[in-house]
């Protein structure tokens, strides 16, 4: 197994009285895919924000190389150029061009030059073939091309890893596929990703393994293949049986 | 018609005078409201700013937020005529005698009855914008010093646009509240008018038609400004046929 690029250790999150995340251990190795599967409240989204710090753990560790990154001695801020993030709803900044959007970070974060910064983004913008639309304002865009858009501003930061958050539940049909393609390609690149996703298809097809949460745990975990075709926790087997009665021929 | 040429005798006669006047309440209207609107976008930026996780900050800071409330409310909550007056001769009352020069006295009383509204109206825009668009900033490692001067202040500028228009307007109407203290805005001057004309209703129709003539054409300017920002709803693809500043080359084989 290759290196270790993030690790979670008994990871816990509450809101208030509510405990959505209970002892999550979890690592993603350089490369891999990542898929987390499970139904809506299961704690998928609050785990990836985790990952991020959007959400601050209530205790646990995240590890980043082997470095604990909750401690506040963590730079965040390069820690979060490192370890992009995908929203499902876009994020996009809505006072910017689809090309200013991919430079800002790069100007502010990682102290590109102008230039430079817009050499990247249009390099980036062009592989999610988004390249026509730079002068567009995200208003002026439909929701696959906006995620196309955010994507590219995410890998404009030439991160290591890429967390994606539903990033196609908000789209129709069509829309999906465009946004799957870029993901297929970057998963084919060797980008290491961590996918919470819906799209059984997607997640059964590119990733190197797939997780099951429900609860606020994790359920099952494992190579794609045995979880689909194999699956050894009832509560897999339930989703699943009950995802495929509602997407047949979808799937 | 004698009360025709009576109106028109005062445009005509003291012209001079209501020029003066123009000039005196747009320059501490003007100024009034954007050193109100620096005021409230300062004011806004640190009470909607995450609290410090050092102590000293963090208590600093919540020092500062119960500074700006106060200021917010006293300044909210009394007639600007009234704070006028108080500022103006309690400064005098201060120095024993000393007065400030009135047109810059004019200015930073406006300026600061402003700032307490832009307080609320800036922080009001900043805590409107969509959660996201903080998020999206955080995720890629923008600080947030950053995601307010470069994602957050631009949206919420073109957001309170309507209410800086609303307060400019305001403010050119109030200045007239100055002549407590004898600055020389347009109402000031009216009042110099009706004693040496005698006509009192004639004067006071021209300076409220002035009047109207100057908000009416801030609001209608300010509302283009507006339009201006939002640009299209329409994208024109990049070096498309229809886009007008794609270049579009013919070449013909020899």
């Amino acid at each position: 197994m290759s290196e270790k690029v993030i690790e979670l250790v008994h990871l816990q999150k509450q809101f208030g009285e509510n405990t959505v995340l209970r002892d999550i251990n979890l690592s993603v190795s350089k490369g891999e895919v990542l898929s987390i599967i499970g139904a809506s409240g299961s704690g998928k989204s609050t785990m990836l924000r985790c990952i991020n710090l959007l959400e601050t753990p209530t205790s646990g560790q995240i590890l980043y190389h082997g470095k604990d990154i909750t401690g506040h001695d963590m730079n965040l801020s390069q820690y979060r150029a490192k370890v992009g993030m995908v929203f499902q709803s876009f994020n996009l900044f809505s006072n910017m061009t689809a090309l200013n959007n991919c430079i800002t970070g790069q100007v502010s974060v990682l102290k590109r030059s102008r230039e430079e910064a817009e050499a990247i983004a249009m390099k980036y913008l062009e592989r999610v073939g988004m390249a026509p639309y730079i002068n567009a304002r995200p208003s002026q865009l439909s929701g696959g091309q906006k995620q196309r858009v955010a994507i590219a501003r995410a890998l404009a930061m030439e991160p290591e890893a890429l967390l994606f958050d539903e990033p196609t539940s908000a789209l129709d049909p069509q829309m999906v596929g465009e946004v799957l393609d870029v993901m297929r390609s970057l998963a084919e690149d060797g980008l290491t990703m961590i996918v919470v996703t819906h799209e059984m298809a997607f997640a059964r097809d590119v990733s190197s393994n797939v997780v099951f949460m429900s609860g606020g745990v994790i359920c099952e975990e494992g190579k794609p293949h045995d979880i689909f075709e194999n699956p050894q926790n009832p509560k897999t087997r339930e989703f699943l049986t009950r995802f495929l009665d509602s997407h047949r021929g979808n799937y | 018609m004698s009360f025709l040429n009576d109106v028109v005798n005062i445009v005509i006669k003291y012209y001079p005078n209501l020029l003066d006047g123009v000039g005196n309440t747009m320059l501490i209207a003007l100024i009034g409201t954007v050193a109100g609107l620096v005021i409230g976008l300062l004011t806004g930026v640190v009470r909607t700013a995450p609290l410090s996780k050092n102590a000293v900050l963090r208590v600093l800071h919540k020092i500062l937020n119960a500074v700006i409330a106060v200021y917010v409310e006293i300044f909210r909550g009394t007639p600007m005529m009234v704070q006028a007056m108080v500022i103006y001769w309690g400064y005098a009352f201060a120095t024993g005698g000393s007065t400030l020069p009135l047109i810059p006295s004019g200015i930073l009383i406006v300026s600061i009855n402003t700032g307490a509204y832009m307080a609320e109206i800036v922080r009001g825009g900043i805590i409107s914008i969509d959660k996201g668009q903080f998020e999206g900033a955080m995720s890629i490692g923008m600080t947030h010093s950053q995601t307010m001067l470069k994602v957050i202040i631009p949206q919420v500028m073109r957001n309170i646009l309507p209410s800086v228009s609303n307060e400019f307007v305001i403010n050119i109407k109030d200045t007239s509240v100055l002549n407590v203290i004898g600055v020389t805005e347009l109402y000031y001057f009216a009042g110099i008018i009706k004693r040496q004309s005698f006509e009192t209703f004639q004067t006071y129709l021209v300076v409220c038609v002035i009047y109207f003539i100057l908000t009416f054409t801030v609001t209608r300017l300010l509302r283009w400004v507006e339009r201006k920002l939002d640009g299209n709803d329409s994208y024109v693809i990049f070096g498309s046929q229809s886009d007008s500043a794609a270049e579009i080359r013919i070449s013909r084989e020899a």
